[in-house]
């Protein structure tokens, strides 16, 4: 989240500079470098199955047996394929940072186009709102909701995730579109009786589109830690393989006295690649939508 | 000064609201989706048993113990008249002991892992940061992607694996706890130094984590600086590079003190997952517990005093930074 507050002062950016800037991103190794491990992890997950269609949590073997021909990462505390199991796992993990970066964006543009936009009474409160959800501590939130919940699927966890995400997004978005409300060309929209919706679509978004791009990676990032860090505490999504599921029962069956550094170390390392690529993505798009930062 | 008092008054009574709705939330959330704790701890203490009758006596007296029986406005009441009390009602993982009694145990712990660990990682972030942005051929080549990536790497990853490497497969330091349990804890030199090598994985995995945060974003505060007119204008003057690094590193320094006083509010949950992983005795591992166990008082005890510290520092730092800087105070009196 700490990220999240960093990314400031946009570029302004207009929608005919739009293919420039595909090409300038095209060149920033950054963001080439970080795009090009997410596909290649996306594609192994998408692939790996259609190989090897053997069910994730069938029990193949006895508990924690060292990589082998058979099993490439060897077999975890249920005796299950680690490989197959990291494969799944990585999948529903970067499923629900998506679904929660998805809604969390949603609902921040909504909230900060409403406040920034409308002024007056309806700013004050949703910023007030958003303010406030700020404040509170979001793990706080999470726990709550999450303990109380009998039911918990992957879905509904990327939900709340989304839920309790959002006010990030929506107090940049305020504050840009606040500065963009009283400009010239959002004025001549107004004076050329474009209704609000057009006005919003066509002379606002624009402006803030890199912005919002650059805050959903993030997001995503995010929200895969912050799944991780709820299943570790054991209010993670029940039937199911996450990343951090994997680790929560790393934990719990203490793989590491075991010396089965196999059943943890790869899923660290999945987290890792995959935030180590957004954030090299963001910080790529950071340097090309705000010149002042580069180097 | 009028105006600033005027601040701090709008400030405290903001604070006062959102703290109130963060008590509500704590209050209510558990209660509104879950139904009724109690059949929970019912069901845990009656495990097995065939009276009803027992079974019903101890029913009713939890519900009446936590206040259950009444309108759920007058719970609330009770629940802020006992909070104010201090009294933060009574652990079922533990039972009988107080919520607040397993708090002050665990709280020490939790500062004693955390405080050090960010000021520290705090202070060798930021030097690695500007040598970053300044010595930027070599620096930023191998320092950025280097802290970029150990950054990536989630704190409770950190910890899995350097449990693994420095406890385990080297054998360098215990595998986890707060002290030898061949010990009690007194103040002799054998249970300090115990202490001390049971502190050291976790406190190492933390800075390691902050050393990579910190590190990125002095960074790209110092590079945005360093691009600012001022600094051109200084160089064309003829300022000694030594100064300019100085007028740098106090203007990147701002956000990054605000950084550290965030961090240091959200101690309380900050390294909730590093202590499970190392069963270290503070707040994350008792909340793991009372998860388990489904402990509702002692989880709504530990989420509070989480939140409790987040909303103190964010309020210090917002008069702070008011009284520090006029313009603040200013922008904020504008919205009126």
């Amino acid at each position: 989240m700490v990220f999240l507050t960093r990314v400031s002062g946009l570029y302004r950016w207009s929608v005919t500079e739009m293919g420039n800037t595909a090409r300038i991103l095209l060149r920033s190794s950054k963001f080439m470098v970080g795009i090009f491990i997410i596909i290649a992890i996306i594609l192994t997950i998408i692939i790996y199955p259609l190989i090897n269609t053997g069910n994730p949590t069938e029990m193949k073997a006895l508990a924690y047996q060292p990589p082998s021909k058979d099993m490439v990462l060897g077999s975890d505390n249920f005796g299950r394929d680690v490989l197959l199991e990291l494969v799944y796992g990585t999948r529903n993990s970067l499923l629900v940072g998506i679904l929660a970066g998805v809604i969390a964006t949603a609902i921040g543009i909504i909230i900060g186009l409403l406040a920034g936009y409308a002024g007056g009474i309806t700013d004050d409160l949703l910023t007030a709102l958003t303010n406030i959800f700020l404040v509170i501590p979001q793990i706080v939130i999470l726990i709550l909701i999450t303990v109380s919940l009998k039911q918990r699927s992957l879905v509904i966890s990327a939900v709340i995730i989304g839920l309790t995400t959002w006010p990030w997004t929506a107090r940049s978005v305020r504050a840009q579109t606040s500065s963009l409300r009283n400009r010239e060309h959002v004025n001549i929209a107004k004076i050329s009786g474009y209704n609000t919706s057009k006005i919003i679509v066509s002379e606002i978004l624009p402006y803030i589109a890199s912005y919002i791009a650059m805050a959903f990676i993030l997001q995503i990032g995010s929200g895969i830690i912050i799944e991780a860090t709820l299943s570790m505490l054991g209010l993670g999504p029940y039937n199911t393989i996450t990343l951090g599921i994997m680790l929560q029962w790393s934990i719990l069956f203490e793989a590491p006295a075991a010396g089965a550094w196999w059943a943890f170390i790869p899923v660290c390392l999945s987290v890792a690649f995959i935030t180590f690529s957004l954030y090299l993505m963001n910080s790529g798009m950071d340097e090309i939508f705000n010149p002042k930062i580069r180097s | 000064m009028a105006g600033y008092r005027k601040y701090i008054l709008r400030k405290s009574l903001w604070y006062f609201l959102t703290f109130i709705i963060a008590i509500g939330l704590n209050f209510i959330l558990p209660r509104l989706i879950s139904g009724n704790p109690v059949d929970l701890i019912v069901q845990q203490f009656s495990q097995g048993m065939s009276d009803t009758n027992t079974m019903k006596r101890i029913y009713s007296i939890f519900i009446q113990q936590f206040g259950l029986d009444r309108p759920i406005v007058m719970q609330f009441l009770i629940y802020l008249k006992n909070l104010l009390r201090g009294d933060l009602g009574v652990s079922f993982l533990n039972y009988p002991r107080t919520v607040s009694s397993i708090l002050a145990s665990a709280i020490p712990w939790t500062i004693a892992l955390q405080l050090p660990a960010i000021i520290i990682g705090w202070f060798l972030g930021n030097i690695l940061g500007v040598l970053a942005a300044y010595k930027k051929r070599f620096f930023d080549i191998l320092i950025f992607p280097t802290a970029l990536f150990i950054n990536s790497i989630p704190v409770f990853a950190l910890s899995i694996i350097l449990l693994y490497l420095l406890a385990i497969y080297l054998n360098w330091f215990p595998i986890g706890g707060g002290y030898s349990y061949q010990l009690t804890p007194s103040l002799d030199l054998d249970f300090v130094f115990s202490v001390i090598r049971h502190h050291t994985l976790p406190f190492i995995s933390i800075v390691l984590f902050m050393v990579g945060g910190q590190a990125i974003g002095m960074r790209s505060m110092a590079i945005y600086e360093l691009n600012a007119d001022y600094v051109l204008y200084s160089k064309l003057m003829g300022i000694r590079e030594s100064k300019i690094i100085k007028y740098v590193f106090r203007n990147a320094m701002l956000p990054q003190i605000t950084g550290l006083a965030l961090m240091i509010g959200m101690m309380m949950g900050g390294s909730l997952i590093t202590e499970i992983v190392f069963n270290y005795p503070g707040i994350g591992t008792w909340l793991f517990r009372a998860i388990r166990q489904l402990d509702y008082p002692l989880i709504s005890g530990c989420t509070l005093i989480i939140t409790i510290g987040v909303l103190l520092a964010n309020f210090v730092i917002e008069i702070l930074y008011g009284f520090l800087d006029p313009r603040i105070r200013a922008v904020q009196m504008e919205c009126d």
